[in-house]
């Protein structure tokens, strides 16, 4: 059947088996926004800014196993989701996203809304492509798919000129791709995995370090499996939470800038260190000479080559699929009747429980005064049960939500580390909320993160969005302060949030549920009140203490054991 | 319990240093020139995905030099780079992870023969025109355009070998010129093909 362009690609949709579609109408899609109008099986989600567009379909991946799908027009559209796309890119997360194009005719021509949008993400996409004739939008569509989830993820664009989806063709979606200049490896090299057994099974003081690439390959159940096998202490980056159960004793927290004492140590002081799907980003092992300092093994497990060795010299590097690679490792040592040698193995735990019971997370909060920001977190956690979905936004709150709430399984915790993109934790909530409705999704920010998609409230209320917001609201750009207070002598310049809103009554007024809480007594009752709640948003504005901050902490280009574990270090 | 390990190193003026020395060699590097070849697929906008990577990456391009093969579905580029040995893996990396990058290799780490192409406009007058026919003639170039006051020479080579005619003539008698770039290929049975 002969089918214009624009219906070509709700049918590839439709094929991909995509749910919700997050977008913004304009010009330069109008023929596809008229086709998504005569049916009913893609749900378009109608965000109020492009970039909201974006982060939701980036949270709705995040939180399930598939692709996050969103739809924007030419110009101002696909420039207010740049920084979508580049926060997808930062943390490899597979999106595809079509964004419309001036006619082919008016390419090149300063036409009205036009911007060389294929130019402008290059830098931020895994991949993207101009489409330049009908008969190739199916291909296209199938190979963004197909590029966007396969090896190391992330967003693929499609940017496709508003004559192109009027015009007719044959519609047939391909079933299969092959591309002659894409073949990531997925199996591991069997003599480096042998090799990397070998290692583990003769350490002393071994460490996992474990990263966002397990919850992206979705082999948290291998990598439990085989910590506990080997009984080896695990830790997480902040991408990697909830890749090994945080309540487990094996866990000795995450690690970097604001890491766990225990697992910094550990990092350091290590023998054998089993990396895997993690890229040694310069927030987790600080100053990597001082890193270097201590001899140690290291393994690397990663599915993009260009991660092993970039920063830190490894000896066993193997390239393939987390999964496959644990699941190869797990054979192996099932297969094999030796162990980690026991005594050495208890000598280096006694350590771990030594820097442990430094209690690196205490913190004091009093019956009266402030609240503190981690109390308001920690019971967030008991509240849910730690079973909730948490989004955030950047700054002193996000590491208070990664450090206070102890997720257990994958796909939980959605937040932005490698670009760090203030704006990103409601839209993204409401991403995750669409893929799980019926679970308690709460998004944890800052009086200055919420203002930056604000408006998209009014989105949580026309597809009735009942998230829990939990702002941390400290009247500061907190992480900033922080800085400012410990490197710029309390200069605080430009950190101050002056002329807040009452945010209570603004979620109100957008039709929600305000709460504002401020004292420590009510913070328990408010959230438990607030989770009841099945079918509202509750917008629950905490005003916390404003001069916490973030600890334990290690200071730029310092080694990771140089940490300052409290106010009382400086 | 301490005992079995080292006690921790204090980042110390000295690590810091060391730690911003190996940076500065990192961006900076200039130690190793390398030649890498690869194949990509001829689409609008491959090449800027190449040049991108570089100017994005903060690494050095001396040259580049791209057109279609015999295959006109791919375009083959040589690319004169240079940086240390971490460097130029990072580089044949991110080369390769680019999607339309069909295959990288690095000429350098064999025997490959470099070829690059010169044309050259020189004044020819008076004694110089004599002098310069002779130029060309002792470099093996050729003359391929004649007026009665300037010849346009052509010369092909090493990037070396074409240095050195330019060090050889009178500078004041070249009015222009324009050099093509690498192309690099492997000796013997070295084959880059898909
Ligand atoms: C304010 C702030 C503070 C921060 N502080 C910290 C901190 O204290 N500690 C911390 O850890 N981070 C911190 N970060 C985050 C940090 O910037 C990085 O984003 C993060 O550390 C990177 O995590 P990762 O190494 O797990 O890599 P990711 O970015 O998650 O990368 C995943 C890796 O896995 C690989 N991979 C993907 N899929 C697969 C697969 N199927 N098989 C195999 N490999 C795969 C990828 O190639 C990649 O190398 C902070 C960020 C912000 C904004
Ligand atoms: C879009 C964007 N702009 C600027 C920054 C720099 N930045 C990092 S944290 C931070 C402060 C965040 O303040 P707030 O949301 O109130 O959270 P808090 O740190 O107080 O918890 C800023 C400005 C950023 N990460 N993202």
């Amino acid at each position: 059947m002969v089918i214009t362009g624009a219906e070509i690609v709700i049918r590839c949709l439709q094929e991909e088996k995509v749910d919700y579609l997050f977008g913004y109408p304009g010009g330069a899609v109008l023929y596809i926004y008229d086709e998504l109008f005569k049916q009913d099986k893609v749900r378009h989600v109608l965000v109020r800014h492009e970039q909201a567009a974006i982060h939701a379909a980036d949270g709705y991946a995040r939180s399930t196993e598939k692709v996050g799908v969103a739809l924007v027009t030419s110009g101002p559209g696909a420039t207010n989701a740049v920084t979508g796309i580049a926060t997808a890119y930062c943390d490899s997360i597979p999106l595809v996203i079509i964004s419309g194009q001036v006619p082919s005719a008016a390419i090149g021509q300063d036409a009205f809304q036009e911007v060389d949008t294929v130019g402008i993400t290059r830098p931020c996409v895994k991949h993207n492509f101009l489409v330049r004739d009908v008969r190739d939008i199916a291909e296209t569509i199938k190979k963004a798919f197909y590029l966007a989830k396969t090896g190391r993820p992330g967003p693929v664009l499609v940017d496709i000129p508003k004559d192109i989806t009027a015009q007719k063709c044959e519609f047939a979606y391909p079933e299969t791709v092959s591309m002659r200049s894409y073949n990531p490896v997925v199996k591991g090299h069997h003599g480096q995995i042998k090799k990397a057994l070998q290692l583990l099974l003769e350490a002393k003081r071994p460490m996992v370090y474990a990263g966002g690439g397990v919850v992206l390959g979705d082999a948290a159940d291998k990598l439990t499996a085989l910590v506990r096998k080997l009984g080896f202490p695990c830790t997480n980056t902040l991408m990697g939470l909830g890749a090994y159960p945080a309540t487990d004793r094996q866990f000795v927290g995450m690690l970097g800038m604001h890491g766990n004492y225990e697992a910094n140590m550990g990092m350091h002081y290590c023998d054998v260190l089993l990396a895997v799907g993690a890229r040694f980003d310069d927030r987790v092992i600080g100053n990597p000479a001082h890193f270097s300092s201590e001899p140690r093994k290291i393994i690397h497990i990663d599915i993009d080559p260009s991660s092993i060795s970039k920063r830190v010299k490894v000896d066993v590097p193997i390239v393939g699929d987390v999964g496959e690679v644990l699941g190869e490792l797990l054979a192996l040592l099932d297969n094999t009747a030796e162990k980690p040698e026991p005594q050495s193995l208890g000598v280096w735990w006694k350590q771990i429980e030594e820097w442990r019971r430094r209690d690196c997370l205490k913190f004091n909060q009093g019956e009266e005064g402030l609240i503190k920001p981690q109390f308001v977190v920690q019971k967030l956690w008991e509240v849910t049960g730690g079973d909730a979905f948490v989004t955030s936004d950047v700054g002193q709150h996000q590491m208070w939500a990664a450090q206070y709430y102890k997720f257990d399984k994958p796909r939980r915790w959605v937040n932005s580390g490698g670009l760090g993109t203030m704006g990103f934790g409601l839209p993204a909530a409401m991403g995750v909320q669409l893929a799980h409705p019926g679970s308690p999704v709460a998004c944890i920010t800052g009086e200055g993160s919420i203002q930056m998609n604000i408006q998209e409230l009014s989105t949580c209320k026309q597809f009735r969005l009942p998230i829990k917001v939990i702002l941390l609201n400290n009247g500061f750009l907190g992480m900033v302060r922080q800085w400012q207070e410990l490197f710029h002598g309390n200069r605080y310049s430009e950190s101050y949030m002056d002329a807040l809103p009452d945010f209570s009554r603004l979620a109100e007024a957008y039709g929600h549920v305000g709460i504002k809480v401020d004292k420590p007594g009510d913070v328990e009752g408010a959230l438990r009140e607030a989770f009841k709640q099945k079918n509202d948003l509750v917008f629950m504005d905490f005003q916390v203490d404003p001069t916490e901050n973030v600890y334990p902490m290690v200071k730029g280009g310092q080694g990771l054991t140089d940490m300052i574990l409290s106010a009382e270090d400086l | 319990m301490t005992s079995l390990l080292r006690p921790p190193p204090k980042s110390s003026p000295e690590l810091d240093a060391n730690w911003l020395r190996e940076l500065l060699v990192i961006q900076k590097n200039t130690n190793m020139r390398h030649v890498i070849s690869l194949l990509i697929e001829n689409e609008a906008g491959a090449l800027s995905r190449v040049s991108g990577l570089f100017s994005a990456r903060g690494y050095n391009i001396e040259s580049l030099t791209v057109a279609p093969t015999e295959d006109t579905s791919l375009s083959r580029m040589t690319i004169v780079t240079s940086g240390s040995d971490d460097v130029v893996e990072q580089i044949t990396k991110q080369l390769n992870k680019l999607v339309e990058v069909v295959k990288v290799v690095d000429l350098s780490e064999s025997a490959h023969i470099e070829r690059e192409l010169m044309l050259v406009k020189v004044r020819a007058t008076g004694k110089d025109r004599e002098e310069m026919k002779r130029m060309a003639e002792i470099f093996r170039g050729r003359i391929i355009d004649v007026t009665d006051a300037s010849y346009v020479i052509e010369l092909t080579g090493t990037q070396a070998k074409l240095d050195s005619f330019v060090g050889a003539i009178d500078s004041g008698l070249i009015l222009e010129t324009v050099r093509s770039g690498i192309c690099g290929i492997g000796r013997g049975d070295r084959v880059l093909k898909v």
